[in-house]
């Protein structure tokens, strides 16, 4: 076994997360914030009192203030949807050098009731990192955002490797089969392939059912000490390795239209964890889009690139298959609320504490959870694991 | 650049007009004569697309603006069958694709004057333009003729 800084220095003990089949939420803004932070503290057994570090997308700083804490650990990375699992691996690095205890994650959007809000609520906000380049190259051209983007990396992949919209239509199939086992899931009726496929085109190659909700949705994480966590409510569920990598900001800058930096966040994660692909039980993999998840499959090295449509085609990814991805449902069909990265690191977290009841992976050990930040940007690879993955 | 007076320079935007940087200024004012230039690093001898401040890859602020082919191949290519702003409604569908040109740049554009469906990966295009509302234009491809 590899030894490295990072591994098994850091555990999540805490989670929570929230979504409904209405697609709507009840608390919007801070207070859902607030409401997902006591939640995922009483889940550790710990309370605001403990923590001493704070993460957020957008201030760190003015979340410690609402919550009148101090900490000593701040972290305000945006990259969009892959920001938490940014989070968590600098929590790991931060916890295992000392800078901190207990660190803090949390998440909550409501796009979908915000429309009934007079001045539009809480809101999605707009991309960080400005608008500049962006209005001067790309937004003069009309491609939607962001579902433009992924459609022009999925008709590169498709010219480059054969991918099929059958294929793709797979990976929204299969993980609709988990959804329906998922009781707070958007969508939970089954779908077929031509389902799909029948569904109305809306950048070509991509269909309805190729894109990812729009939903109200919140979650949080507490992350401490591999020490301190030993005697808390819930086992704990080990950061083995953690690794993120951006190769461009806008989809027009992306070096190769058919691979994401999820190559190198992979490839750095599985190195300190010491886990090969083979090892993994359960891929939590960023599904904003079919095409998503299947750049994921190879970039991650479960398969061959270009080999990704093959992979799928049996419905390996899906309850009863090989590899078990977006077991909760995914952004395809459970929740989507803008940055989706929190419901990867909740659900490979309940997954390995074997609380998800009828979807859950008989055994799991190792759980995978990897985020994808703005159009196939910032990747970001975050490997778990229990106590006897250690 | 000479102030136009024609009618294109009056017209109002038929689309959302990209603003200009200050690096980037060159090559907007060029496109009043139509003509597609590339920000050259004289240290690397390689294009740099967007125009920036600093070569990305050797960080030089050495450069030279290059007239392009206007040849180049769809290295990607989406039909947008719902507009991505409501100026862009009556075109929809329409197709938004990457060229790649010649000079080995990539290039966000519209392929125009042909059916949407028709554009594929691997094309061949050549540039074209469409008049913007302040005597600037804006590159747009077609299908390469023949001859």
């Amino acid at each position: 076994m590899q030894v490295s800084g990072l591994r098994g220095k850091a555990a999540i003990v805490g989670v929570v997360d929230a979504a409904s089949p209405t697609g709507e939420l009840e608390l919007t803004g801070r207070a859902l914030e607030v409401d997902m932070i006591s939640k995922a503290l009483d889940d550790a057994g710990l309370t605001i009192a403990d923590v001493d570090g704070v993460t957020h997308t957008s201030s760190s700083m003015q979340l410690a203030e609402h919550l009148g804490i101090h900490p000593t650990f701040t972290d305000s990375t945006s990259t969009g949807g892959s920001s938490f699992e940014v989070h968590v691996e600098h929590a790991a690095a931060a916890i295992a050098a000392g800078l901190c205890e207990v660190v803090i994650g949390v998440y909550a959007s409501t796009p979908r009731s915000d429309r009934k809000r007079p001045r539009g609520g809480a809101g999605r906000g707009m991309p960080p990192g400005g608008m500049g380049p962006m209005a001067e190259w790309e937004m003069p051209y009309g491609l939607q955002a962001p579902k433009g983007a992924y459609a022009l990396s999925a008709s590169r992949h498709m010219a480059q490797y054969g991918t099929t919209s059958e294929q793709l239509a797979q990976i929204a199939v299969s993980t609709r089969e988990w959804a329906s086992m998922n009781p707070e899931a958007r969508f939970q009726d089954p779908i077929t392939i031509q389902d799909v496929l029948d569904s109305p085109m809306q950048a070509s190659p991509l269909h309805l059912l190729d894109c990812c909700l729009v939903t109200d949705g919140a979650g949080a994480f507490v992350m401490t000490s591999a020490e301190r966590a030993k005697d808390l409510k819930k086992p704990p569920v080990y950061v083995l390795g953690a690794g993120t990598c951006h190769d461009h900001m806008m989809i027009s800058q992306m070096p190769d239209f058919g691979t994401t930096p999820g190559v190198q966040s992979g490839k750095k994660a599985f190195g300190l964890a010491g886990v090969k692909p083979g090892d993994v039980d359960l891929l939590m993999g960023y599904d904003s889009f079919t095409i998503t998840a299947l750049l994921h499959l190879e970039d991650l090295g479960f398969c061959e690139k270009g080999e990704g449509g093959p992979f799928v085609e049996d419905g390996k990814t899906g309850p009863g298959g090989s590899l078990p991805m977006n077991t909760n449902g995914g952004g395809l069909s459970y929740t989507h609320p803008g940055m989706y990265g929190m419901f990867l690191i909740t659900e490979a977290t309940k997954q390995l504490r074997g609380e998800c009841g009828p979807r859950q992976v008989e055994g799991a050990e190792i759980a995978v959870a990897h985020g994808s930040g703005m159009v196939l940007s910032c990747m970001s690879t975050i490997v778990l694991g229990t106590e006897a993955s250690l | 650049m000479s102030d136009s007076t024609d009618t294109a320079s009056a017209a109002k935007p038929t689309r959302f007009e990209p603003p200009v940087s200050d690096a980037s200024q060159p090559f907007w004012d060029a496109t009043r004569e139509q003509r597609f230039l590339i920000q050259w690093c004289t240290a690397c001898d390689q294009a740099v697309f967007y125009p920036r401040e600093n070569c990305p890859a050797c960080l030089g602020t050495s450069f030279e603006w290059k007239q392009a082919s206007g040849k180049g191949t769809v290295y990607a290519s989406s039909v947008q069958h719902r507009a991505a702003n409501p100026m862009m409604a009556n075109r929809v569908p329409y197709v938004v694709a990457m060229v790649e040109l010649e000079e080995g740049i990539r290039i966000m554009s519209n392929v125009i004057d042909c059916p949407p469906d028709d554009v594929v990966v691997g094309q061949p295009v050549q540039l074209t333009w469409e008049p913007l509302s302040d005597g600037r234009n804006l590159p747009q491809f077609s299908p390469l003729q023949e001859g």
